[in-house]
Formats: structure tokens, sequence, C-alpha cells
């Protein structure tokens, strides 16, 4: 009796999924669907490699330097890093008086004791960066975690800062709809294609590099992705470090709990 | 219960005498995982993932409570609070990803488990109660998954439990009420959040419950072995200790080389880019997926586009998604094979491999964007799925001919068993 009903359910469901895939491919072959100019112009990131890559990758505290400088020239005018305290600099080769010098330049919200009035003050290291006033078009997103909310996500901060070009003409042939609004920008590394953002760095040197290295676009570029995964992921070499230790740790210990295995059954046959 | 040459305890230490004598815990637990406990001497590493899913569980309680220990259940502050604990907390950052991929390693455990089962026939008189209880833990660990995912309030966090709680409203008349009561509003909002997480705290608790009856069930027929014969005689068992907790020990330590591989190197590969966006109720993903481990079902739920017979496409969506668990119920009276071991049946085994690459078919479209040709893929996946359990177990198991089974576990082992009857 169970498996007569069994049966019929069977049936039921598979007959119901055979209507969909039916209707499905009858309406896939009366209008096949169309392709999206996002589905054909969007890019997936560039290939880039950074010091923080792989298992054996560490932060370069000169190149996350330039990348903090990059963010505090050119993206704090418009994006807010709130997780991220300026004590946290500490860890990437500031000293306290260079932390606090940093942390005075950045006005952070307070309130005045007296009257309530909420005003601004200098920041200390305990601070965290502030928020940021924008009233241009659109949202620009807080960065702190933007190396990890993003797929392959250093690599596709880098990409879209070195990803800015004209409207390619065969993208207009093709999709004549699909022309750049007015005041976004094109840009094949953004989902949708279209970008509120101008292109933030434009031309070499436009953030002044102290130790030698040469500010070009794909570097300041580069450097500011390195920076936006520590922010993003601050506990990462510490992490690896534990991960190297706590692996070889395991490897030991599970050598010898395959000898300690071997050594219990070598007694019983079929081992 | 137990078999009759099981080790008995006899504890020398006066202390533990005494013990025995008020409280025999110790003595318990020596039946229970100990030396008193005679199991087939012949089970492989599939049989290590019982208990690799036993510390999985209590290795996510560990977490979780200290975990909880400094979250914030609350929409203005949820997401922040994770990472508080990502940054301010010492160890945070690994307690949180021992925690996010311990949910990983536990569904990759208990996945392997569940299709140990499924190809030993582990569900077969007389272990039919372990197997039922084995699904409660499973909907009970989807249950506590789902609501733990939703805890970071980030993007997929919220349109996860928007999607998710959205399957109730489907229930024909009491659907949109039900929904509304459910989620304490008419969105997943700090109502919604605030019993997730009380929920997620509470329900790991009552997973250990049932994990308790699954194992007490098993103590009364004894672990099943790969054979599918049953014990008969001493020389078929070996005691659980040392024999067992040797293997499982080895066991272990090749899953925690994995797992911290994964834990260490690797802490967001399984995870959503999007759950790193504070969530934002005024801004749909692109594409909504849960976890991997739900993908499957999933790819089921989607795969109904079109009404069928009046009921509307999204109800049979939901019914079928859980109705895919809900056979799992049924199977010990689908596969009426006398026979349980996969070994010895040779169609079914095919039924089971297929079985396998479905299963990994429909996760792939599960976790792929809503559109051809994922959809018609799942779609054709998805009858095999149900087909598999409900119409070609019931008729391979009544027709197939299986081969001939060993006498005893000894004789599989060994190759001879002194006790067999000579052959005719």
């Amino acid at each position: 009796m169970i498996r007569i009903i069994s049966i019929l359910v069977g049936a039921f469901f598979s007959l119901a999924l055979l209507w969909s895939v039916g209707k499905g491919a009858v309406s896939y072959v009366t209008e096949p669907p169309k392709e999206t100019v996002e589905h054909a112009f969007h890019l997936a990131p560039k290939e880039v490699e950074f010091e923080s890559d792989g298992a054996f990758g560490k932060f370069d505290n000169q190149q996350l330097q330039r990348g903090f400088k990059v963010y505090k020239e050119v993206c704090s005018a418009c994006h807010a890093l709130k997780l991220v305290a300026f004590r946290d600099l500490k860890a990437i080769g500031y000293n306290d008086d260079e932390v606090k010098a940093i942390a005075k330049g950045f006005q952070v919200p307070a309130y005045n004791k007296n009257t309530g009035e909420v005003v601004t003050k200098e920041g200390v290291a305990a601070d965290h960066f502030p928020p940021v006033l924008y009233a241009g078009q659109g949202t620009p997103p807080d960065l702190s975690l933007i190396a990890k909310a993003r797929h392959e996500g250093p690599e596709y901060v880098y990409s879209l800062l070195t990803g800015y070009q004209e409207q390619p003409a065969e993208l207009l042939k093709k999709f004549p709809d699909a022309k750049t609004p007015e005041g976004l920008h094109y840009n094949p590394y953004f989902a949708n294609l279209n970008l509120a953002m101008p292109q933030p760095l434009t031309a070499d040197d436009q953030v002044t590099y102290t130790d030698g290295t040469k500010a070009t676009v794909d570097q300041m570029s580069k450097d500011v992705a390195a920076f936006l995964i520590w922010t993003a992921e601050p506990k990462l070499d510490k992490r690896k470090q534990t991960g190297w230790a706590v692996l070889g740790f395991l490897l030991f210990a599970t050598v010898l709990a395959y000898m300690a295995y071997r050594n219990v059954w070598a007694e019983k046959k079929g081992h | 219960m137990s078999f009759p040459w099981a080790n008995e305890y006899k504890p020398s230490h006066p202390l533990m005498q005494w013990m025995d004598e008020k409280l025999p815990l110790p003595r318990f637990v020596y039946n229970a995982v100990g030396a008193g406990y005679p199991v087939p001497r012949n089970l492989n590493y599939a049989w290590n993932f019982g208990v690799l899913a036993g510390f999985c569980l209590a290795l996510q309680i560990v977490t979780g409570v200290i975990l909880a220990m400094h979250y914030a259940a609350n929409t203005g502050v949820a997401f922040d609070s994770v990472e508080h604990i990502m940054r301010d907390v010492n160890w945070g950052w690994m307690l949180r990803y021992a925690h996010a991929n311990g949910a990983s390693a536990f569904f990759v455990v208990v996945y392997v488990h569940i299709f140990r089962g499924f190809f030993y026939g582990s569900y077969k008189a007389p272990r039919e109660m372990i197997w039922l209880l084995g699904v409660v833990i499973f909907l009970l660990m989807m249950a506590t998954a789902f609501m733990g995912y939703v805890l970071p309030w980030g993007q997929m966090s919220f349109w996860g439990a928007q999607v998710i709680t959205g399957l109730f409203s489907a229930i024909p008349l009491v659907g949109d009420p039900l929904h509304t009561w459910l989620l304490g509003g008419f969105a997943p909002d700090n109502a919604a959040l605030n019993r997730f997480f009380s929920l997620h705290f509470l329900l790991p608790f009552v997973i250990a419950g049932v994990v308790i009856l699954h194992i007490w069930a098993l103590h009364i027929p004894g672990s099943s072995n790969p054979t599918g014969v049953e014990v008969k005689q001493e020389s078929d068992t070996v005691p659980f200790h040392p024999y067992y907790t040797a293997k499982d020990g080895f066991g272990l330590g090749v899953f925690l080389i994995g797992y911290c591989a994964l834990l260490f190197f690797f802490p967001n590969a399984l995870g959503h880019p999007d759950n790193y966006i504070p969530a934002n109720p005024m801004q749909t993903p692109a594409h909504i997926v849960p976890e991997w481990y739900f993908w499957p079902f999933y790819a089921i739920l989607r795969a109904f586009t079109q009404d069928f017979l009046f009921i509307p496409a999204k109800l049979m969506g939901v019914l079928a998604m859980f109705s895919a668990i809900l056979v799992w119920f049924f199977l010990p009276w689908l596969d009426r094979s006398p026979v349980r071991s996969g070994h010895f049946r040779p169609t079914f085994r095919k039924f089971y491999y297929a079985l396998i690459v479905d299963a990994l078919v429909l996760g792939y479209c599960g976790g792929s964007p809503a559109e051809e040709p994922f959809v018609m893929i799942s779609q054709i996946a998805a009858i095999y799925y149900f087909a598999h359990f409900l119409i070609i177990l019931p008729i391979v198991s009544a027709i197939e001919r299986p081969d001939p089974l060993p006498f005893s576990i000894t004789e599989a082992v060994l190759g001879s068993d002194e006790t067999a009857p000579a052959a005719a």
C-alpha cells in the first residue's frame, strides 16, 4: 500500500516538473531570452597579485601606508571607513605619535557636555574614522569591508579604479539604448557598467609618495586595494601564522593517532 | 542491551566503586562508547562520520556560546557587533570563522553520514528508529543553520530570511497571517532577529537531546556494518574502546586538518560576499542564494515554475522542497530489499551513484542564478530525485536479484568462519 502511494506521489511531482520543463522549453524557443548589455560587456576583475595573497602571504606595511595615504587624500572625500579606529593604524607600522597626529587631522562627531549640542572635535587615537557626509549623486559605500563584500574584492577594487574608459562603439551599436546616462561613468568592471563615481585616480603623482615608489595610477590603485584588504581583514597575518602552527600540531597528532590505530589493530586481521 | 559477550565494567579503584554504587555514570559511558560496547570488526572509514558529527555539534555549541557573549541581537547593532568580534575581541576572528566554517564542516560530515546510510541500507529493520531520529536531527540542523545565517544581519541574512520565511505565505488560507506571526512583523526586522537568536541558541541543545536518543536507539541493535550481515558471534565484533576510539581518533585528525586549512586559509571561501554588506531592505541583491548546504533543496524549490492542477507554482515548490526531506522518513518502508548493503545489490548500486551525481547537479544549479540552462537542468534533476526515492527504490528492491552474502562478518574479514555450515 505504502509503495503504491509512494509511486503515485512520485508520479505527481514528476508530472508537475515535466509540465514546468515543457512550458519552459516552449517559451525558451518562442521567446529566447535576450542577451543583456551587462552580460555582454561586464568584465571579471583583472588578475593582480597582492603581497597578502596565498597561505604564505603577509602584509607589506610600506604598501599599506602608501594605500592609506591614497585613501586619506583621495577616497576619504566621499567614502567612510567607520569600522577602523585610528589606533588600529599602529598595526601597519605607525608609531603612537604618528597615530595621534593622523587622528588630529580628522574631525569626529561629539557633543557639547554642557549644552548637549552636536559638535565636532579633533580625533584621538581611540576614535574611529568619522562618517562622511556626501551630497552628490550616488551613495558611496563605507570602504571598511569592501574587499570582502565583492567577489574577488581586492582585484575588483583595483580593476574598478583602473577600468574607466570610453563606452565602446560596438556596445552602442549592439545596444543603442544602453548609452551611459548623464552624470554616470562607463566602467566594465562595475556590475551594471555605469558608475556614479567619477574616475578618482586620474594622474600619476596625484598622491605624493615619500618612500621613493613611483606614484603611477596603477601603483596607487594597487596600494589602496592592498590597504582595503587590511581594513577588511586586519587579523590576516595573525590568522595565517596561527594556521601554520595549528596545522603543524595537527599533522603531528594525526601521525601519532595513525600509529596508535595501527598498533591497536595490529592483531586483528583485515585491517 | 548489548551482546552477551560484552565486557563488563569492573571498577578497581575504591573511589570508582563508590561512584558506581551511587551514580553509575562511568559504567554508562563504558557501555556506550567504551570497552563495553561490542562493534562489528569490519567498519570502514564511512563509519567515522557519526563521531565526527558529534564532534562538530560540540564544536558549534562551544564556539557559539562564546560568540553569543559578544554578539548583540538588534538590527541597529548586530552587523557591527559581529565586526567588533572580528576586530576587538581577543581571538574573536578565530571563534567566528571556526563557527561559520564549522557549520559547513558539520553539513559535509552529516551528508557523508546520510549517504553512508543510503548505500549500506542503515535505515532498514531493526534500525528504523535510528534513521527517523537522524532525519529529525537533520531538519533541526537546517533550521538552526538558517537562523544562524540571519544573525550577522548582512544583505544575504536579510534577503535569505525574506525568501525562506516567505515560503510560509504560500500555504493556502493561513499563509499570510502565519508568515506575519512567525516573523513578528510583515518583513524580517528586529522582532524576527531576536527570536531567531533565541531559537538559534536553543535548538543546538534540542539537537544534542535527539542525538542522545539517536545513540540510544543505535545501542539496541548495535552498529550496522559494510556487509549488512548482522553480528552473530563474538568473533564478529571488537570492543568500541580501544579499537574504534583509535580509528576515530585518526579520522578526527584527518578531518581537523581539512577543517583548519579552510578556517585559517580560506575562511570566506564558502560564504557569500554580500553578507559583508549591512542588511538593506531597500536594495535587493542581484542573486539571492542560501549557503551551499541548502543549494540542492533550493534548486528543487525553484524547479517548479508552472502552476499544476490549480496548485500555484510557489506552493508546489514549497511542497516539493519539504517533501524532498520528508521522503527520507519513509525510506525504511520504500526499500523492501532484505539485503542491506549496496555491495550486494548491483542494480540498486547504479541508481545510488546516479543519486550522488543528481544531488551534486542539483546543488550546482541551486547555487547558480535562476536562468537557463540551470532551471531546466534542475527540473530534470529534481525529477530523478523524486523518482529515485518514490518510484525506482520500491520497484528495484522488489525485482532485483542480490549477490550472495557472506555467512558472517568473520567470514567476510578472514575469508572463512569455522562456525559456518559446510558449503552444500
